[in-house]
């Protein structure tokens, strides 16, 4: 463990773009999820996902402009992610009740 | 009393008024008592102003009574004003009189009718708008008489309006009045173009200087004055509505149909003499079409089986002479005749609904007969109306249609005197066959009718005995040739204009005015002779004499198919039209044009509903593809 920290402290570290390409990755692969996955509860993880990427650029942003606010946000962005995961399984387990089924593509009684 | 002119309209107004918003609510008794009151006291103010009438000086009696300033508009002003003069005086007595005489009547008649208030409401409402018309100061305020009397017929003629015949009567009835009322309303914009007023006396001063005589101008306003006066009293060739709105209550008959609103138009063609007089052409043809008129309604109702319509037509001949005597320029023997038709018309007509009443409803001649012994006093009223209306001396019609025959012939020509004449004699004729048809010969009646047959009650009686009175000394105050006893003449000429060709004639002989009237009475004895021959010596000899005669008898008991030459030129194809607008205009183009752009709207709507797919992810991938386009915009377009 203490190898492993002394060697960091030793290079560089990795730099901002680096975060920021990852977290642009880690992004599409939410959005390319929630577009195409049919399970209501993948969805729900791929949009954690983008959520996660989002933090992990502010995290980013915040270690290298030296300032808390990035961190600060985080703690936003993660409790607002909790209650939207709350309340959004709370509806999925709803549809399930009426429709039987957590299949996105059966769920389009709005279609016209 | 003269002031207080304004009285007279107004009772019957008030009569209309409490019967139209409590008469369901009271009696019948007391229905009738209002409405008969309202108009007894209106023909006791009318006999009032013309007793204070009388005492003024021959030369001055025309006064105007302004209640209120109806209109102002620029130029153009009209007044609610009263105009009193003898003529009006004249026409409001006979208006005020005859209509008590029948209201009476109409209690008794209509007495078992469950719609008894509403129908005296309409009979108030009638006169009120009848004693407008002949009262008023000037054209605006007598169209509205004009046009408040038409629609009042129409409501009585379609009084039982279940029945799909009346109703169809009372719209011809007002459609057809309609049509000649449009040229009454050119004459009117006319003559205030032409003098910027539409008040009578002052139209009147103002004519002689203003037009000359003969003028473009002058005949046009008085033709198309005379095209309403054709719709309102029935003249060729818009009479079509008055056989067919006897489908009306008999008193109606009586008093709209024959005493009151069909005189209208020969009032209006008197009140405008001095139009008249100005244009030659104009009252020639008032001539002629009330001479053909008269000839032509006599020789349908020769052949007619139903009372009424006998009567019908009747009235529609009578008002041909009463026109044909204005035609000659002879306002005095019009406006005469017309007061002692409206006694004996209205007197036949109430004879006939009383043979009805005790005939439960009955108007086929063919099936009554031998009815004197049952009814005596409808009998011998009806009679003295038979004998007014062919002419006999010395009853109420002698001396009227004598009057006019005279003045037919020395100012009018020989031609004019001879149609009225051939129609006297038919008069006679088609008069006494209906006597001798409902009242004599052998019973004709259905049985079970037979034995309800009964003598009508008072109320309805003495109404009749009320109109033989009047119809047997009603002609005497114009007692011609003797100087000084045609009371009626010298009160009423001051009011008309004589035409120059008539003042400068001499003076016919006393000699051939009495040989003219043994003429007369000789035509019409004829008349009753033909009749006593056809239908009580020889009974069998009509029917024989229609099979010899077949096209002449076809023609006239068809009317002449005047009807129904009527649908196929002018009925028929305003239908026709009338039907391609709905079916062509209206539900093609109008509401294709709209259904057209609400189809528009649909086919967009269809195209972009696609949009809403009810797919989550569908709609993310919209918003994914909006921030796309947006940060694409800000990141290769910053300036």
């Amino acid at each position: 463990m203490t190898s492993l920290m002394i060697s960091s402290v030793m290079y560089q570290g990795v730099s901002l773009s680096s975060y920021l390409v990852l977290s642009a990755i880690l992004f599409t692969v939410g959005v390319v999820g929630f577009m195409i996955r049919r399970n209501i509860i993948v969805i729900f993880m791929s949009i954690e996902l983008m959520l996660n990427a989002a933090n992990l650029a502010f995290v980013a942003f915040s270690r290298f402009l030296n300032s808390m606010d990035g961190q600060i946000f985080v703690f936003f962005v993660m409790s607002v992610a909790a209650a939207e995961a709350a309340v959004g399984l709370a509806i999925v387990i709803a549809v399930y009740r009426t429709k039987d089924t957590v299949n996105a593509d059966e769920v389009n009684l709005m279609k016209w | 009393m003269i002031d207080y002119v304004g009285l007279i309209p107004l009772f019957p107004a008030i009569g209309f008024a409490l019967n139209l918003f409590f008469g369901r609510r009271m009696s019948k008794g007391a229905v009738g008592f209002i409405a008969c009151a309202a108009i007894g006291l209106s023909f006791l103010v009318s006999f009032l102003v013309f007793l204070d009438l009388l005492k003024m000086a021959p030369a001055s009696r025309s006064i105007e009574k302004i209640l209120y300033q109806w209109i102002v508009s620029g130029e153009f002003q009209a007044n609610i004003g009263f105009l009193v003069d003898p003529l009006s005086i004249v026409m409001m007595m006979v208006v005020s009189g005859v209509s008590f005489i029948i209201h009476i009547y109409s209690h008794g008649y209509m007495h078992d009718d469950r719609d008894f208030p509403r129908y005296f409401t309409y009979l108030n409402l009638f006169v009120f708008f009848m004693l407008i018309l002949v009262s008023a100061n000037n054209f605006l305020l007598m169209f509205v008489g004009w046009e408040g009397v038409g629609l009042c017929s129409y409501f009585l003629i379609g009084f039982w309006y279940e029945k799909k015949s009346a109703s169809d009567a009372g719209k011809k009835a007002f459609i057809v009045n309609r049509i000649g009322d449009y040229g009454f309303l050119l004459a009117i914009f006319l003559i205030f173009v032409t003098f910027g007023t539409i008040e009578f006396k002052a139209v009147f001063a103002a004519a002689p200087g203003k037009l000359a005589i003969g003028s473009g101008i002058v005949t046009l306003i008085t033709l198309l004055l005379f095209m309403g006066a054709t719709g309102k009293s029935a003249q060729i060739p818009l009479y079509t509505w008055l056989p067919d709105a006897m489908e009306g209550p008999t008193p109606v008959s009586a008093l709209i149909h024959a005493a009151t609103m069909v005189t209208a138009g020969v009032y209006m063609v008197a009140r405008c003499n001095v139009l008249f007089v100005m244009a030659p052409t104009s009252i020639f043809v008032v001539a002629v079409i009330g001479a053909a008129t008269a000839i032509y309604a006599a020789s349908i109702g020769l052949a007619q089986n139903d009372i009424k319509r006998v009567l019908a037509y009747s009235t529609i001949s009578q008002l041909g002479y009463m026109f044909l005597a204005c035609g000659v320029a002879a306002f005095t023997a019009g406006i005469f005749h017309l007061m002692t038709h409206a006694f004996f018309k209205a007197l036949l007509f109430l004879g006939a609904g009383s043979v009805m009443h005790a005939l439960s409803g009955e108007l086929d001649m063919r099936k009554m007969g031998a009815l004197k012994p049952h009814m005596p006093r409808t009998y011998w009223t009806f009679l003295i109306g038979t004998l007014a209306i062919s002419g006999i001396f010395p009853f109420a019609g002698f001396f009227s249609k004598d009057e006019i025959l005279w003045k037919a012939l020395t100012q009018g020509g020989f031609l004019f005197w001879l149609v009225g004449a051939v129609a006297a004699f038919m008069t006679a004729t088609y008069m006494f066959r209906a006597v001798f048809m409902t009242f004599h010969g052998k019973s004709r009646v259905d049985h079970e009718v037979a034995h309800h047959l009964h003598e009508s009650p008072s109320m309805m009686t003495v109404p009749l005995i009320v109109l033989a009175i009047l119809s047997t000394i009603g002609g005497l105050i114009g007692f011609p040739i003797f100087e000084g006893w045609n009371k009626f003449h010298e009160f009423l000429s001051p009011v008309f204009a004589v035409p120059p060709k008539v003042a400068e004639a001499g003076h016919h002989s006393a000699g051939l005015e009495i040989t003219m009237m043994v003429v007369s009475i000789v035509i019409a004895v004829l008349g009753i002779l033909s009749a006593y021959r056809l239908y009580i010596k020889k009974p069998d000899l009509p029917d024989r004499l229609a099979e010899q005669y077949k096209i002449p008898y076809q023609m006239i008991a068809n009317k002449y198919w005047m009807d129904e030459i009527y649908d196929f030129v002018f009925v028929g194809p305003l239908i026709r039209f009338s039907i391609f607008l709905w079916k062509i205009f209206d539900e093609v183009l109008v509401d294709g044009t709209v259904n057209g752009v609400a189809a528009v709207v649909r086919g967009g709507s269809q195209v972009f509903k696609r949009l809403q797919t009810g797919n989550v992810q569908s709609y993310a991938l919209s918003i994914l593809v909006g921030v796309v386009l947006i940060l694409g915009y800000f990141v290769f377009n910053i300036k």
